[in-house]
């Protein structure tokens, strides 16, 4: 049959299915304002505009005016040493700054929580949302600073500027879409983060939410979640604010050479003692805590079956997670490499805006409307596998397009002239010269999964126990020796993440 | 086409991971999940049934099972306090029990509904700093601790269904107002923790003075390395105060049970001898409340407590939530 015979573009079926995913992944959007119609104002009115949303709103504002700056500040700097100067194994102190990214930012929280039992508010706040995010910054622009054409530099410098002020007037303004991609993802992931902040005892919108929902399941949870809502979009709006619309590509032919190393000179000291603070704080404080915890508890506390249950549990759900997930993805990631228009735009940001939102609140909405209206769903692995999918679409959709788009569109014709129907062709041709970036989509949102706290919590279905939760209800009591080996077991699942993002960053600018 | 296969048993994966054996009964678990597992298996070894938790807090599973409604999977609701099971049996959810049931514990343990039973009780103590406070300069009522002379000195943990009972008893005794001004207090007065136990740890490092929480965390730790609670003791409020209000742990069997009979043999089991002597012999250091069960000699006796009399059944969750979330603690 032809779709063009009735006036639709060949590829209708899969602008229904695409379409149909972004239907799923306004759920969360949806919900939120309904709640927010149905209230009623007064009842809004009431539950919104009272002291505690303030007071959280004030902690809020806080913690992302001190940690994104200093972790802009901090990798920024750290970038420029290791990629810019001659500093000595240079490779390896940027993998030691990349490393953190496989411990989830409630471990780091955990670990610091029992070696400086005294750390906590605002101060504990900010240093650990720093040491965990570092590296969101630093992974892009580090690869940005390799990346310059330091003709630019060489121009500037011929022209009498000092190498401090080449640094602010042209290298600098170079960063600029790094580091605004970069705080974007630090400010989101310190909105959504739960595990970091009861910890530190500091109160976050996701906090009180939690907080709420286990009181009572009452619209205060949920109209919370709506205030955490529109923050996530004030700071999406900043970062497109702040991006600009400045090119920044050298316009005529011919390749950058490799940029110059700077001798550090005096500078030597100050910038080694820079680079192992920073380690030594993210990685030297967990990790030392960690092994000293292990050593306490033996081998006795790796004879557990429950710990092995739940790597098994957590491994199961990653992989149909990750499977569903990319699946979901297929759809999408073709129409925005072959279709053109204002439509696959539309279902392609409707697509992307729910890996924004915190996992907190698309639980929320999930738990909340499977209650209402999808009973037999409810508390179910069906509903868990959803949030999950709607938690990393994103992820799946930006790995699965990059790879798509480098299958020539002309094998598809060809096979649907050999007399193949169009979704075998694709599958046969595209799908096939897209299986590395398939596998990598896939391995990208397991990994996420595997170390989902927040979500995770409150869909678990019955007996389900996941790493993190589990983790998470043994750090709850506060025995730290039984939760080291869980946490052991999260950062070895999660270290071939950094790797994979540590290539992406790369490539995603080789572009 | 092996990516097809993997694919294709991807799905199936996915369509078999929500079936879970049907065999023995399904309970969902708001107590410490070590002692009900100590229950369980208990019960396994003596009967064969096999017994399923899924672990929650208190009210997060009294909501799931109201919301759940007659198609709720769960036989069995256990919790730490009494408010949550009087959430659910005020829905109409709890089957009411046979007496050879009720009869395990002694009445003034159950609610007088008969639709649930207590399995075990913990006491509300102030737990202190002995470096920081002498017995002399001990609040005499937990209705003290909303002096301004305790500003910045105390500690709770307001997230939690056990603080949360505490209060629902104070509502009960001391009335709305009372209780409204006392909570606006604590917001102003106390820091907040999240879980007793990390409370007590804040008590024992000297972050606060004192800090209001059950006994048993503090036995627990004793019983263990006694590093949480080098510095600490416990002060009994007494004299029927809301402060000496003993929380009563609930089990009830659900109405729409799909293994009633299994259902009803569990909770006989957890609140007679066999399920009562491991709260004796056990490490969760809770009351025993059978008949005629000895607790941890360790413990000081129930019955010297001079808890004050409050029916659990009347006890209002929603209501706590609704006085909490004014006061600014949620």
């Amino acid at each position: 049959m032809s779709w063009r015979a009735l006036g639709l573009p060949q590829h209708f079926p899969t602008l229904v299915a695409a379409a149909l995913v972004a239907l799923l992944s306004l759920i969360p959007l949806g919900f939120i304002i309904g709640v927010a119609a149905t209230a009623g104002w007064d009842h809004v009115a009431a539950l919104v505009f009272r002291p505690r949303v303030a007071e959280l709103l004030i902690n809020t504002i806080w913690l992302e005016g001190l940690t994104v700056p200093i972790s802009v500040a901090l990798a920024v700097a750290l970038a420029w040493v290791t990629e810019r100067t001659a500093l000595r194994a240079s490779r390896w102190w940027s993998a030691l700054l990349v490393a953190p990214l496989a411990i989830p930012a409630f471990v780091q929280s955990y670990a610091w929580n029992g070696a400086f039992p005294d750390l906590s508010g605002l101060p504990g706040a900010v240093l650990i949302g720093t040491i965990s995010y570092l590296p969101f910054v630093y992974l892009p622009v580090a690869a940005q600073m390799r990346r310059l054409d330091p003709a630019l530099e060489d121009n500037a410098a011929s022209l009498g500027k000092n190498p401090g002020q080449v640094f602010w007037m042209v290298v600098l303004p170079q960063l600029r879409l790094p580091i605004a991609a970069g705080a974007l993802l630090v400010g989101l992931h310190l909105l959504g983060e739960y595990g970091l902040f009861v910890l530190m005892r500091f109160d976050t919108f996701a906090t009180a939410i939690v907080d709420q929902f286990q009181s009572a399941q009452g619209a205060a949870a949920n109209l919370m979640g709506g205030v955490l809502a529109i923050c996530c979009f004030v700071l999406i709006g900043i970062e497109a604010w702040t991006r600009g619309d400045r090119r920044y590509a050298r316009l005529g032919a011919g390749a950058a050479h490799e940029p110059a190393r700077y001798r550090l000179g005096a500078w030597a000291v100050p910038s080694m003692a820079l680079l192992a603070a920073t380690i030594g704080l993210s990685l030297g404080v967990t990790l030392s805590t960690l092994v000293g915890w292990l050593w306490i508890g033996g081998l006795a506390v790796w004879n557990d079956g429950q710990l092995w249950a739940s790597l098994v549990q957590t491994i199961v759900f990653s992989l149909i997670g990750a499977g569903v997930t990319t699946l979901l993805a297929v759809p999408m990631a073709w129409l925005s490499v072959r279709a053109k228009g204002a439509m696959p735009r539309w279902l392609e940001a409707a697509h992307l805006y729910a890996g924004a939102l915190p996992g907190i609140i698309i639980a929320l909405a999930l738990v909340s409307i499977t209650v209402r209206v999808a009973l037999p769903l409810y508390q179910t692995a069906a509903t868990l596998i959803l949030g999950y999918a709607l938690m990393f679409l994103p992820r799946a959709l930006v790995g699965l397009r990059s790879s798509m788009a480098q299958a020539p569109v002309e094998l598809e014709r060809a096979a649907m002239s050999l007399g193949k129907p169009p979704l075998v062709a694709v599958w046969r041709t595209t799908m096939r010269l897209a299986a590395p970036g398939i596998a990598a989509s896939l391995a990208l949102c397991a990994l996420g999964i595997g170390n989902e706290l927040t979500g995770t919590l409150l869909l678990a279905p019955n007996g389900v126990r996941t790493l993190a939760t589990k983790f998470w209800a043994v750090s709850s009591e506060l025995d730290y020796v039984a939760a080291a080996p869980y946490a052991v077991l999260m950062i070895l699942i999660s270290l071939p993440l950094t790797v994979l993002l540590r290539r992406q960053a790369e490539r995603a600018l080789s572009r | 086409m092996r990516l097809r296969v993997f694919l294709l048993s991807l799905l199936l994966a996915a369509a078999a991971a929500p079936s879970y054996a049907d065999d023995g009964i399904v309970v969902y678990n708001a107590q410490h999940e070590a002692l009900t597992q100590a229950w369980a298996d208990g019960f396994t070894k003596a009967t064969g049934v096999k017994v399923t938790l899924r672990n929650g807090e208190d009210m997060d599973l009294a909501n799931q099972i109201i919301q759940e409604g007659d198609k709720s999977p769960a036989d069995v609701f256990l919790t730490e306090n009494s408010p949550a099971m009087a959430l659910v049996d005020g829905a109409g959810q709890f089957e009411t029990l046979p007496k050879d049931i009720l009869d395990e514990v002694p009445a003034n343990f159950r609610p007088s509904s008969g639709n649930w039973t207590g399995i075990a009780a913990r006491s509300t103590v102030f737990a202190y700093n002995t470096d920081k406070l002498t017995a002399d300069k001990l609040p005499k009522s937990i209705m003290d601790l909303a002096d301004p002379s305790w500003k910045g000195r105390w500690a709770a943990s307001p997230s939690g269904a056990d603080f949360q009972a505490i209060i629902s008893a104070m509502l009960a005794l001391k009335g709305e107002d009372a209780t409204l001004a006392w909570l606006k207090a604590e917001k102003e007065n106390s820091t907040a923790f999240r879980g007793n136990t990390a409370a007590m740890k804040g008590v024992n490092a000297g972050q606060v003075d004192g800090a209001v929480i059950y006994h048993y965390y503090y036995f627990g730790d004793q019983a263990k390395t006694g590093e949480n609670s080098k510095h600490v003791a416990l002060h009994f409020f007494k004299g029927q105060d809301p402060g000496a209000f003993v929380s009563i742990s609930g089990g009830g069997v659900l109405k729409s049970a799909p293994h009633k009979a299994d259902a009803e043999a569990f909770l006989k089991w957890i609140a007679g001898p066999d399920g009562q002597a491991i709260l004796r012999d056990g490490t969760s250091f809770e009351y025993a409340v059978g008949k005629e069960a000895a607790s941890n000699p360790k413990l000081p006796p129930l019955d010297t407590l001079e808890a004050p009399a409050v029916d659990p059944s009347g006890l209002n969750s929603k209501r706590v939530t609704e006085l909490m979330t004014e006061a600014g603690l949620l």
